[in-house]
Formats: C-alpha cells, sequence, structure tokens
C-alpha cells in the first residue's frame, strides 16, 4: 500500500464506489456521520444507490443531499421523519424503502459483520413491519426471524485512528459507526485525527484495525 | 372543545406523577425515555441512582445542554443536545439495544396514539403517506421491564386514546404497565385495566364518557396530584 498505508484523498476513496452499490453509513441524525465522505459521494453524482442508515439526516443536508440529487434507489434503515423528503419519495414511487425496527437494524449490521445469517428477535412479531417474516415461539413469546443486513462499502466515522486503522470514536458519534466497519465489504474510515502507530492505549481501541481497509482524514 | 386542563399543564403533570413513580424504588434504576412528554420527566427526577439511557449510545444522559455547552456529537435519541453526569458511558447501537433487548432497562417512558384495553399500544405511525419512520419504539416496547406510557387523555378534537381496540397500526402487543393521562394513572393487573388515581377536575363519570376503553375502578382510588 505504500508510504501512505490506509490514507487515500477522499477523491480516491468514493473513485471505489460503483454505481448500484449497497452503502451503509454510519451517524444518528446529524451526530457521527462522515460528513467529508457524504458530501463528496454527493457531489460525485454516483447514482442507483442503496442507502443503509439509521435515518437520512435533514432535507438536503448530510445523506439528505444524495436524495435531493436523485442518487437513491432504495433505503434500508428506520427512522426518516427527520427527513420528510423521503415519505414524499417514496409514496411518488421514486425509491424503495425497507423500515426495519432501530434495534434489529443494529443487531443485523452486527450480525453481518460476524458470521450469523440470522437472528430472532420479538420486536415487530405480530406487527406490520413483522408481516410475512419466519416466526418461531420459544418459552411461550413469539419471535422474528431477520436476516444479517451486509453492505458492499461502508462509510464510517471516528474520532481518532492510528496508521493501521486502529479506531476511537467520540461520545455519541459512536451509534452504528463500528458495526457497520465490520458488515461491509470494503470499509472506508473518514477520521478527525490520526496519530502514530502505539500511541493508541490498547485498552481504549473500539474497532481494531482488521475491520478497516481505507482511511481519510476530515478536512 | 375546551380541555379540562391546558395542553401545557396536561405535559407537566403527566411528566411530574411518572418521575414520583421511580422516587419510591429502594435500588438504583436505569429508565429510557421517548421524545415528547417522556423526556420532560428527566426534570422532576430528584434520585441520584436514577440513570437515563438513550438508544443512540449513552447511559448517564444530563440535562439538555445550552449555549456553549452544545456539542452536535453528543445527543439524545431525540436528536437534541444533552450532558453528561458523572459515571456516565458510550456503547455502540447493538449494545445499547442489547441493554434493551436483554431487559437490563428498567422502565421505558413513551408516548402514545393510542393504547387499548388489552395493553396494545399503537405509537409508530399514522398512516398518512408523510411519515415514514419506526425507530427504536418497538424494541424498547417489547424489552424494557416496565413500560409506561405518558400521553393526553383524549385527542386534539377531544377522541379517547385509551380505546376498545387500537384502530392504528399496533407497535407491541399487551405490553403496557402503566398509563398515566392528565385525567387520571391506569395500571395493567392480569390483562385488566384499573383505574388507580383520579384527576381532581372530573369525575369518574366524566372519565367514563372521554375513555372508551373498559376499566375497573380500584377500590381505594386516590385523587391524583393536580
Amino acid at each position: 500500500m505504500g508510504d501512505r498505508g490506509k490514507f487515500r484523498t477522499v477523491a480516491e476513496a468514493i473513485a471505489l464506489i460503483q454505481p448500484g452499490s449497497r452503502i451503509m453509513v454510519g451517524g444518528f441524525g446529524l451526530a457521527g456521520y462522515p460528513e467529508g465522505l457524504v458530501e463528496a459521494l454527493a457531489a460525485s453524482g454516483i447514482g442507483d444507490l442503496t442507502i443503509i442508515s439509521n435515518d437520512l439526516g435533514s432535507p438536503g443536508v448530510g445523506l439528505g443531499k444524495l436524495l435531493t440529487n436523485g442518487q437513491i434507489r432504495a433505503l434500508v434503515g428506520n427512522y426518516y421523519n427527520w427527513n420528510p423528503e423521503v415519505g414524499l419519495a417514496y409514496s411518488r414511487g421514486e425509491i424503495g424503502v425497507t423500515l426495519v425496527p432501530q434495534g434489529t437494524f443494529a443487531e443485523a449490521i452486527r450480525a453481518a459483520g460476524v458470521g450469523i445469517p440470522a437472528f430472532y428477535t420479538a420486536a415487530s412479531a405480530g406487527t406490520q413491519l413483522g408481516k410475512g417474516k419466519e416466526t418461531k415461539v420459544f418459552d411461550g413469546r413469539t419471535y422474528v426471524l431477520e436476516r444479517a443486513i451486509h453492505a458492499d462499502v461502508a462509510l464510517i466515522k471516528a474520532s481518532r485512528a492510528d496508521d493501521l486503522g486502529n479506531l476511537v470514536y467520540y461520545k455519541t458519534a459512536r451509534n452504528f459507526n463500528p458495526l457497520m466497519a465490520m458488515a461491509a465489504a470494503l470499509t472506508i474510515a473518514e477520521v478527525d485525527e490520526s496519530v502514530p502507530v502505539g500511541s493508541l492505549d490498547p485498552e481504549s481501541v473500539v474497532t481494531p484495525h482488521i475491520f478497516v481497509d481505507i482511511m481519510v482524514r476530515r478536512v | 372543545m375546551v380541555p379540562l386542563v391546558s395542553e401545557e399543564e396536561a405535559k407537566v403533570r403527566i411528566a411530574r406523577r411518572i418521575a414520583e413513580e421511580f422516587a419510591g424504588a429502594d435500588h438504583g434504576l436505569v429508565i429510557n425515555l421517548g421524545v415528547g412528554i417522556p423526556t420532560l420527566v428527566a426534570d422532576y427526577v430528584q434520585k441520584a441512582d436514577v440513570f437515563i439511557q438513550a438508544e443512540n449510545g449513552i447511559l448517564g444522559v444530563g440535562p439538555l445542554a445550552v449555549g456553549e455547552r452544545i456539542d452536535r456529537q453528543l445527543i439524545n435519541a431525540g436528536r437534541q443536545p444533552v450532558t453528561e453526569t458523572p459515571g456516565c458511558s458510550y456503547f455502540d447501537s447493538a449494545a445499547s439495544f442489547g441493554m434493551i433487548r436483554g431487559g437490563h432497562v428498567d422502565a421505558t417512558v413513551i408516548g402514545a396514539f393510542q393504547v387499548d384495553q388489552e395493553g396494545n399500544i399503537a405509537n409508530w405511525i399514522i398512516p398518512n403517506g408523510k411519515q415514514l419512520g419506526v425507530g427504536g419504539a418497538m424494541d424498547l416496547i417489547t424489552g424494557a421491564r416496565q413500560v409506561i406510557i405518558g400521553m393526553q387523555h383524549t385527542t386534539r378534537d377531544g377522541k379517547p386514546k385509551l380505546v376498545k381496540r387500537c384502530t392504528l397500526p399496533v407497535t407491541g402487543f399487551a405490553e403496557a404497565d402503566l398509563v398515566v393521562t392528565e385525567l387520571g394513572l391506569f395500571a395493567f393487573e392480569d390483562g385488566k385495566l384499573i383505574l388507580r388515581e383520579i384527576a381532581p377536575e372530573v369525575t369518574v363519570e366524566a372519565l367514563t364518557a372521554l375513555t372508551e376503553a373498559a376499566f375497573i375502578i380500584a377500590p381505594g382510588l386516590k385523587t391524583m396530584a393536580a
């Protein structure tokens, strides 16, 4: 990988993304999403994307830009009420939307990263969102079978990284980022700060470098 | 129609009454608060060993952040900037819902559009083509040990929210434990809805007229603090 190790420019990183990809993006609202990567993805015009994320930011802000630009084919996530453009685009038949309860969403991403193809949860049993899903009764309670959620690319945000790609997060900016780091074929991390190998306390590392392929610095 | 209790007064009364539920605990509690009225509950919890969990990955949520203390990377699940308390911790969303699904969260306080006499809760969507979101509601309702609903007694146009059977999409079945409105406190016991406290503004007859769900009046019915 040369002298730069895993570090690339934002443009080089975005060039690795193909049209039609399934892309996971970390963040909860506007906390902890990889702002520089999302801006560059919006500017690239790469389309036909399936975006897997908690929400879609606000109208025209953050991931909301991808929708405004018409780059999205489908969404998999759980809360789009902060961006009413999603409901409108869905009702006009412009995009597909798969709603997943938030805890199930988190666990399905984790499962994908750790080699678990499916798991049972009580959330959504008997409801509209559980419709058509396999169920099983354990100890008298009904559970829904949920499949793991995989992606081609994960765009994540971390606060600090060493040059190997060990990651540390900041407060509630952590959210889905460490899970998505494990669940995609290619993980690109945007980091605020990078430090030499050996200067992160090994006990404080949240995402070990094995899960990180490419890093970009937040400018 | 003119409400018996103003909306502002109703919200404060509900939040204060729910906070009182936690005051009597003889051990530390972890609670999760939904958006709206439930968020207000934090203002009335006085005990040091009540810890607020937010599903976006924090245990030990402090008061809302104002002015220079606002950090846009430190928010609650309603996207409001908050502060941290001493002993606070951060974790990823899977660990957060592990706490919830695993039964480690003592109570969740949520709002609702409707609660029915079977304890079914409808609080995630009013199908009108504009909303598209479920959040953590289904996981919280099925996972938390106690489900407390804080909501106004009727809709803006005066229709009962405590109903015979939910007509809106259900979030979770037979999960409600306690329903607190500005007009009364109702508990589910052995599948039955029991009125335990009633507001000073109403008689049982007046309350029954505003409640579609069938309920039993607790022996020793108390007056709710106004």
